[in-house]
């Protein structure tokens, strides 16, 4: 009966059945449990990388040097790694190399929507994506072979609805696949203008000859039924055509890029309508239509957000209600109550200082009522967006802006700009937010935590010497539970004319459950002091504010910004 | 449900044991021989923010996702998210909502009310069972197994046997808190 598994526990799976001896990925919802899941695999040597484009360098390495390697990333990452990966589809590989990419269609817990398939298209890389979890361990171990005989990295696209769907998977034992020799190639793997025209046109032969083959895979099928309409599909969307029109005619691609065109024509033929059901673009409908082959034009609104049976059937002309509701009062992510970024944000706040954000829990302090940040836009920007503000507006603008990011934030995309900002004589103030994981993707180590992916000891990067190294002559370290402390830290680097950091160090209080008894509120003023830190553990009411004794964490923030000694904790009173 | 067939959703508060309490539905469905999908919420919303867990059983089950007005039951861990799931749920469909109030921070800054009876008219179009999980789990020995609890109500309008149900939860806890959590399972059950 196989196993209940998530997608992402399904690739893995996938990847071990493959003999896959190498995974470096950076996390990033949808895709990161891949690379934990992995972990149980002792053949599988896992490693968490500073970021994507590093992990794709490592995997091409392994699979250079012999070992079948894969790299698994959110669809953003994929943007940190196009550059390897563009030129990694030259060299194409020794033994076999894919890299997962997971898009978040209606961005679940992302800042964008993007669709993955126009990488494969432009980098002229294959790709696969998988319906179900089943699929998702067959098409990966399947990718690993494609790619050792067509010599080309393969992408394995998923969307967060396979990524995080539980469905069943069997489990095949491991391939027996030995490391392959490691072989000296310039012509193959030195891509420098007279190898890599060479190589341009070997990928045009390698494509030309798969677009040829991909006709007769059988994870491209027919399915032969009513023919009035024939819908072509893939990925989750399938199951929701196959609901919508359980009678219609579908052609199921498993390899989405390069289309299988004579497959696709031979289908046209055989139905009276032909459609496309696709998410975030017209990829496949647009290639069709070129092809000289009548298509249905889709509606642009459902290429927003993510579809579902009854978006399906709306667009194909069976109109479905899909109006919930009554507007309740919504319920947006928090900063959990004894969050560390709390303090830090106070402080912020104290201040009345701009942000420029980053990618992060800390992105939530956006929201009501810390409202503190005022641009986010990928991992590492805010360093850059600081200084690039302070080059339009002048040094005097670094006195009341910073830039705030998290530790694993910083590691992955903030050192260069930081380098840039000392480098190009900026006076910005960077904040580093270091709670000691990667927190909002579910705790992940990395390379400040001291531990690596197995979570065994590993060195452990030292912020002040990174920065000061950098040549960032102002460093400091703060705890953001001393209020106090935060305030003058981030007063005293924000006047300076040079570029500063601040590292606020305490770790996740998800990950460190000291426990103390909830704070009491005896004579509340009802001034809003302690409301203004957008705790959920604290709720106005008639009676003055109020603790959620389930919810407290004992941090004792509200009871330091109190102004009248309202909020007491058990232990003052002993 | 005569053929053994089923859709599920699951809606609570970021944090409150949702996706667990999914795993232990799909793991029971599959112990019965049926086709499963679920599909879980993981990442930001998970901080504190509204989360659904989406469940599918029957002989072959091709989306992840249920479609509104087709769930046969909706299991909420929470009042409010209760009244905003309600819409997945068919006519006289069956709510089993815990009776805990979680205040989301647009209510707590006092921007927004808590609404009165959040489930007012979600009584007049489906069933509603209340129940007080948080009371119960922590008679059981710990408020976290407010899930137990929830689960126990619902499997007695499951046609899966008990040895299932045990066997399903006992795979999907950790051994040192199954008796805690069995417990609870028991007083949804039983009360």
């Amino acid at each position: 009966m196989g196993k209940l598994m998530l997608g992402n526990e399904a690739i893995a799976r996938g990847a071990w059945e493959a003999g896959v001896r190498v995974i470096s990925s950076y996390p990033g919802t949808p895709s990161t449990e891949i690379t934990e899941y992995a972990t149980v695999y002792p053949e599988i040597n896992c490693e968490w990388a500073p970021n994507e484009k590093v992990a794709a360098e490592v995997a091409f390495g392994a699979s250079m040097a012999g070992a079948r390697a894969m790299t698994c990333m959110k669809h953003v990452g994929v943007n940190v790694a196009a550059d390897p990966l563009f030129t990694a589809a030259y060299t194409g590989v020794n033994a076999g190399f894919v890299i997962v990419c997971a898009d978040d269609p209606d961005m679940h817990s992302s800042q964008n929507e993007q669709d993955s398939r126009h990488y494969a298209r432009a980098a002229h890389i294959p790709m696969l994506e998988p319906a179900d979890s089943e699929e998702c361990r067959a098409m990966t171990a399947l990718a690993f072979s494609l790619s050792e005989t067509y010599d080309t990295p393969v992408f394995v696209r998923i969307t967060t609805r396979i990524a995080h769907a539980r469905s069943t998977a069997q489990e095949n034992p491991r391939e027996d696949i030995g490391l392959r020799a490691y072989e000296k190639n310039p012509a193959k793997y030195v891509m420098m203008p007279a190898m890599a025209r060479d190589r341009r046109a070997a990928i045009r032969t390698r494509m030309t000859k798969l677009s040829e083959d991909t006709n007769s895979f059988s994870l491209n099928r027919m399915e032969m039924r009513d023919t009035s309409i024939g819908i072509i599909t893939s990925g989750v969307n399938y199951h929701y055509a196959k609901e919508a029109f359980p009678e219609a005619s579908v052609l199921k691609l498993g390899l989405v890029y390069p289309l299988p065109m004579a497959l696709i024509r031979t289908f046209s033929k055989k139905v009276q309508r032909l459609v496309v059901v696709e998410e975030l673009s017209d990829f496949v409908r647009e290639q069709i239509a070129a092809a000289g082959i009548a298509v249905d034009v889709s509606s642009p609104e459902n290429k927003l957000g993510e579809l579902s049976r009854n978006r399906v059937r709306t667009e194909l002309g069976s109109p479905v209600n899909m109006t919930p509701t009554i507007d309740y009062v919504t319920r947006p992510p928090v900063l959990c109550p004894g969050c560390p970024h709390r303090g830090a944000f106070y402080a912020i706040k104290k201040l009345r200082l701009n942000v420029m954000g980053d990618i992060g829990c800390y992105t939530l302090g956006a929201l009501a009522p810390t409202r503190s940040i005022d641009a986010c836009l990928c991992m590492g920007a805010s360093i850059g967006m600081a200084f690039g503000a302070e080059k339009a507006q002048g040094k005097a603008f670094s006195r009341h802006n910073i830039a705030l990011l998290g530790d694993s934030t910083f590691l992955h995309s903030g050192i260069t700009p930081l380098l840039d900002a000392v480098y190009n004589g900026g006076a910005i103030t960077v904040a580093i937010l270091d709670n000691r994981t990667t927190g909002m993707t579910g705790h992940q180590e990395n390379p400040a935590t001291g531990k690596n992916i197995y979570h065994e000891a590993a060195p452990e990067v030292d912020f002040e010497s990174l920065a000061t190294a950098l040549g960032v002559r102002h460093v400091r370290t703060v705890d953001p539970y001393d209020l106090t402390a935060s305030v003058e830290a981030l007063r005293e680097e924000t006047d300076r004319d040079t570029v500063s950091v601040i590292i606020f160090k305490r770790p996740c209080a998800l990950l460190h459950k000291e426990k103390k008894p909830p704070v009491l509120i005896n004579d509340c003023r009802r001034c809003g002091s302690c409301m203004n830190l957008g705790c959920p553990a604290l709720m106005n009411t008639d009676r003055g504010v109020q603790v959620s004794p389930g919810l407290c964490v004992g941090c004792g923030l509200c009871q330091r910004v109190c102004p009248v000694g309202a909020i007491s904790s058990e232990g003052d009173m002993v | 449900m005569s053929e053994m067939r089923f859709n599920l959703i699951i809606a609570g508060v970021g944090g409150q044991g949702t996706l667990l309490a999914g795993k232990i539905i799909g793991q029971a469905a599959l112990m019965a021989s049926l086709d499963v999908k679920i599909s879980e919420v993981h990442g930001m919303a998970q901080r504190g923010g509204s989360v659904i867990t989406h469940v599918r059983a029957g002989q072959s089950v091709h989306a992840p996702l249920v479609s509104p007005g087709e769930a046969d039951f909706l299991l909420a861990f929470e009042v409010l998210e209760g009244a905003r799931s309600a819409y997945f749920l068919k006519p006289g469909g069956l709510l089993i909502v815990n009776t805990d109030r979680i205040l989301p921070m647009p209510v707590i800054t006092g921007s927004v009310p808590y609404p009165d009876d959040p489930l007012h008219s979600a009584r007049s179009l489906y069933q509603v069972d209340e129940i007080d999980a948080m009371s119960a789990a922590v008679l059981a020995g710990n408020p976290q197994a407010v899930n137990m609890t929830l689960l126990g109500a619902l499997s007695v309008k499951l046609p899966f046997s008990r040895d299932i149900w045990l066997g399903a939860i006992s795979l999907s806890v950790p051994g040192k808190t199954l008796d805690t959590n069995l417990k609870a399972f028991d007083l949804g059950v039983n009360r």
